[in-house]
């Protein structure tokens, strides 16, 4: 076998496993003031930006590592990381898209995402970001006119610096746990998004997230914020090449949605999840949060999670506002010896919230898969209610499926239900499905997509029906 | 209280007549104990119930010294009439009485001063702190094939002579082949701020049944710990059941092993809280073999500004196939000051298995006592029939009907 049939063997698993070969610009390795000076430099960052990530750094070097998670993963060496990359050709930034690397562009073709504006018919703004810096953002200039600001998070900061000063850290502030904190401190782009008072974003808008440099971190941040009366629908995805090490990815979301705004975030997560036996992959550490400020506002995360060697994530919903609402749906696979620690946290803090969690998760092979949530009905949240159900699918005897709540109620007239069940694919089922024709693994398949249907269904249909084809894919070659 | 427990050791350990080797274990485990000290909120455990926080707030210092040369009176006004029962009598600690009148002699065997147990298996620092301070243990060994012909009731009272002190005690029971006991534990307090700390261990082997019906009723200001540790063999049953009311604060510890096939374990509670009372249920179920079964139901009903904790674990481990695994938590908050916390847990690696938890915890529904109240009730009636038929739902789980009868007469709840 020449290297390319070998390497066209390797893909057929993980077809987003290719690397481009692109001249970049690296930090230091390494985490210190320096690094942290560097990156903020040659952002060109203004002096609080600067002060902003020190701070972060001061605390994180009192902080230790978590080791509760279920997950255990080797200690990873923080100053063995680089912590910003980007490819060179960003070094003076391209005005248009005409003037962007072709490699670049190429790779994202071959991932589906058309960055050239003639891909308008598909009608959702893309911001792509690669290794550290965000390389293109689509659709501005019609957002514009809205009024609409979406664009880079570093742009945002020179730009809109008034926005950004009041929102960044404000629902994940600098003393939060270990990996927000790191990511305070170091982190390198990510998205912004602000919606002003009144207007619904005619489009659904979207962050592509890649690494291709090897032995970095990414650690982007991303910054939404609903005003009064708005609304949007924010997506997300993530894929990486194939690589033996592990590689981290560390990002911080903050959701801000005030007076009667609206926020629908999706995920659809396939970074890449190590080979059959479980090396390489990325350790997915993400710090999720929103923060429904006003009164009557939403925020509601759909989460697809197939990808990752280990992922660890609670997105969560902070229900301040009177009449508030959460949700969380997700759907979480886990084949061969992906490892994954995810679900929500829901505070119930303002009068009349309402929060719903639908978790779905699958495990196959080797692999482990826990719920983790809470949900915390504080004194003051009267007439508040919460609905849990969490259900597990298990193939096979070699992996494992958990769920770890936790239940407070500190407030007698609110309500909390909670369900959850584990059991497998059963007989009859499969059966029945065989008997009409289908393959073993073709009715695997159907049964997994009416198990997650629930999820899926809060999808944007773009995102949906890509969904769809992921779960079949992640499961194949689990059963039998 | 390093220094105070070493000194109050010392103290028993010259007026006892323990071996060497039993002092050298007993001695370990003190010293495990002083290295940990009392659980506190930062174990995951105890994230709940903060004992270290709870002793230093509602007892301050402890005692942990206690004089078992004297004999104390048995009061028997405690005792329960109307049931023919065997009876094991503790009063502040200190074994009064163990009497199995209405039984076989030969079948029952009770160990004097068995060996100290020194398996590993510590499940958490009060186990160390029981082991270490214990005055006297019994090992009850009911032979093959005899099922007792009474309950056995064991009388836990407590009365006035002491204060602010540590009481430890432990029993082990050994149920022989076909065998069965049932098992009522009585606390009778008429004692302030104290610590009690309970460690049993049930060796059931193949078929034996054990019943243990936990019964805390009577108002009192003291701090309980009691822990089960269950071991089941081939289609051995335990059933549990709990009613936790009448102590300042109580932690029951159940943890069940599931080791031989078609076995069962059966834990139900209930907890009926007023005031600032504070107490918890926590299981860990292991189902280590297949078809293996659990059920659990807890329901609370919590007043004023009481707190109720149910931390359930059902473990499922990749032998275990065709485990049948059920968690039912349901909670009725009474007053806005009172909290229900909960964390059902499943951690499985068996594929076909059937296991599922629900909680949930709310208000009194409004509309079933409009709808009692229109049928000519008043509210407060409406109120007691809904909670009582609530609670009555727990009790009818209980299998053996005499006990039942008499838990129902305790409790006031009438069908």
């Amino acid at each position: 076998m020449d290297a390319r049939e070998k390497e066209i063997e390797k893909l057929k698993d993980y077809k987003y496993g290719f690397s481009t070969d692109i001249e970049s610009i690296t930090a230091p390795k390494g985490l210190n003031e320096e690094v942290i000076k560097f990156i903020s430099n040659i952002k060109k960052e203004p002096k609080w930006m600067l002060d902003f990530r020190l701070k972060a750094f001061e605390r994180f070097k009192q902080l230790k590592e978590p080791d509760w998670q279920k997950p255990k993963y080797p200690k990873i060496d923080y100053q063995d990381l680089y912590y910003y990359s980007a490819p060179k050709s960003m070094d003076n930034k391209p005005k248009s898209l005409d003037e962007l690397d072709p490699k670049l562009l190429e790779t994202y073709k071959k991932l589906g995402i058309p960055l050239q504006e003639q891909a308008r018919l598909n009608g959702i703004a893309v911001d792509a970001v690669f290794d550290s810096v965000s390389v293109a953002t689509t659709f501005r200039e019609e957002l514009s006119k809205l009024g609409i600001i979406f664009c880079p998070i570093s742009e945002a900061i020179q730009n809109h610096p008034e926005l950004v000063k009041k929102y960044l850290g404000s629902v994940i502030p600098t003393t939060d746990h270990f990996f927000a904190t790191l990511n305070s401190a170091v982190f390198t782009d990510g998205s912004f998004a602000y919606i002003p008072e009144g207007v619904r974003c005619p489009m659904e808008l979207s962050t592509y997230f890649r690494i291709n440099a090897s032995n970095t971190g990414q650690f982007e941040r991303t910054l939404i914020v609903a005003d009064k009366g708005s609304y949007v629908s924010y997506l997300e995805g993530c894929t990486a090449p194939m690589r033996d090490e592990n590689q981290l990815h560390a990002a911080n979301v903050e959701l801000i949605a005030l007076d009667d705004a609206e926020i629908k975030y999706s995920t659809v997560q396939n970074w890449y999840p190590g080979d059959k036996d479980g090396k390489g992959g990325i350790y997915n550490f993400v710090t999720k949060r929103g923060l429904c400020k006003g009164k009557n506002s939403k925020i509601s995360w759909t989460q697809v999670e197939t990808g990752s060697a280990i992922t660890w994530k609670y997105p969560s919903c902070i229900l301040k506002g009177d009449n508030s609402i959460g949700e969380f749906y997700s759907i979480a696979i886990t084949n061969n010896h992906q490892k994954a620690d995810t679900g929500t946290k829901m505070t119930h803090l303002g009068k009349n919230t309402k929060s719903k969690i639908i978790s779905k998760g699958i495990s196959a092979g080797f692999s482990d898969m826990t719920y983790r949530g809470l949900v915390d009905i504080s004194s003051k949240a009267s007439n508040s209610s919460n609905y849990t159900q969490c259900d597990s699918l298990l193939m096979g005897n070699k992996c494992g499926a958990h769920t770890v709540p936790y239940i407070k109620n500190k407030n007698s007239e609110s309500n909390i239900a909670h369900e959850a069940t584990t059991s497998k694919i059963s007989e009859e089922q499969l059966h029945y499905c065989q008997q009409r024709g289908l393959s073993q693994e073709e009715a695997v398949g159907l049964i997994v997509n009416g198990f997650c249907k629930e999820v899926l269904q809060q999808l944007p249909m773009e995102f949906a029906v890509e969904a769809q084809k992921l779960v079949g894919i992640s499961l194949e070659g689990s059963v039998g | 209280m390093k220094e105070q427990l070493q000194i109050d050791f010392d103290n028993i350990i010259k007026t006892s007549s323990f071996t060497k080797r039993d002092i050298e274990l007993k001695q370990n485990s003190l010293n495990e104990f002083i290295k940990t000290g009392f659980p506190n909120r930062r174990d995951e455990n105890w994230k709940f119930s903060d004992l270290n926080q709870i002793i230093k707030k509602n007892i301050g210092d402890l005692s942990f010294y206690n004089d078992y040369s004297l004999s104390n009176k048995i009061d028997r006004s405690v005792f329960i009439d109307g049931l023919e029962h065997n009876k094991i009598v503790f009063v502040n600690g200190r074994i009064e009485k163990i009497d199995f009148d209405y039984e076989k002699k030969d079948k029952i065997k009770i160990i004097d001063e068995p060996e100290i147990d020194n398996r590993s298996n510590n499940f958490n620092s009060l186990i160390d702190l029981n082991k270490a301070f214990t005055n006297k243990s019994y090992k009850i060994l009911i032979k093959k094939d005899y099922q007792l012909e009474k309950p056995l009731i064991i009388y836990h009272v407590t009365n006035d002579k002491i204060k602010s002190k540590n009481i430890n005690l432990s029993l082990d029971f050994q149920l022989e082949e076909n065998s069965s006991l049932r098992l009522i534990d009585l606390f009778n307090d008429n004692s302030e701020k104290n610590f009690l700390n309970i460690f049993y261990n049930f060796d059931l082997k193949q078929n034996a049944i054990l019943k243990n019906y936990k019964i805390d009723k009577i108002e009192n200001t003291n701090v309980k710990y009691s822990f089960n540790n269950i071991e089941q063999a081939a289609n051995s049953l335990s059933e549990t059941f709990i009613l936790s009311s009448g102590s300042h604060f109580f932690k029951n510890e159940i943890n069940c092993n599931l080791n031989g096939k078609y076995s069962s374990a059966f834990i139900n509670g209930i907890f009926s809280l007023s005031n600032d009372r504070h107490h918890e249920v926590r299981t860990t179920i292991n189902h280590l073999t297949e078809n293996t079964k659990s059920y659990q139901l807890i329901k609370s009903v919590l007043n004023d500004s009481s707190k109720a904790v149910y931390q359930g674990k059902i473990f499922v481990n990749s032998e275990a196939q065709k485990t049948d695994g059920y968690q039912l938590s349901k909670a009725i908050l009474l007053n806005e000051a009172s909290e229900f916390n909960a964390k059902p847990e499943l951690e499985i690696y068996a594929d076909d298995v059937k296991c599922s938890h629900g909680s949930a915890s709310g208000s009194l529904d409004e509309d079933s006592i409009f709808y009692i109240m229109s049928r000519g009730l008043d509210y407060q009636q409406s109120r007691e029939l809904l909670i009582n038929g609530f609670l009555l739902d727990v009790i009818e789980k209980i299998t053996d009907s005499e006990i039942k009868n008499l838990i129902k007469n305790m409790i006031g709840l009438k069908e």
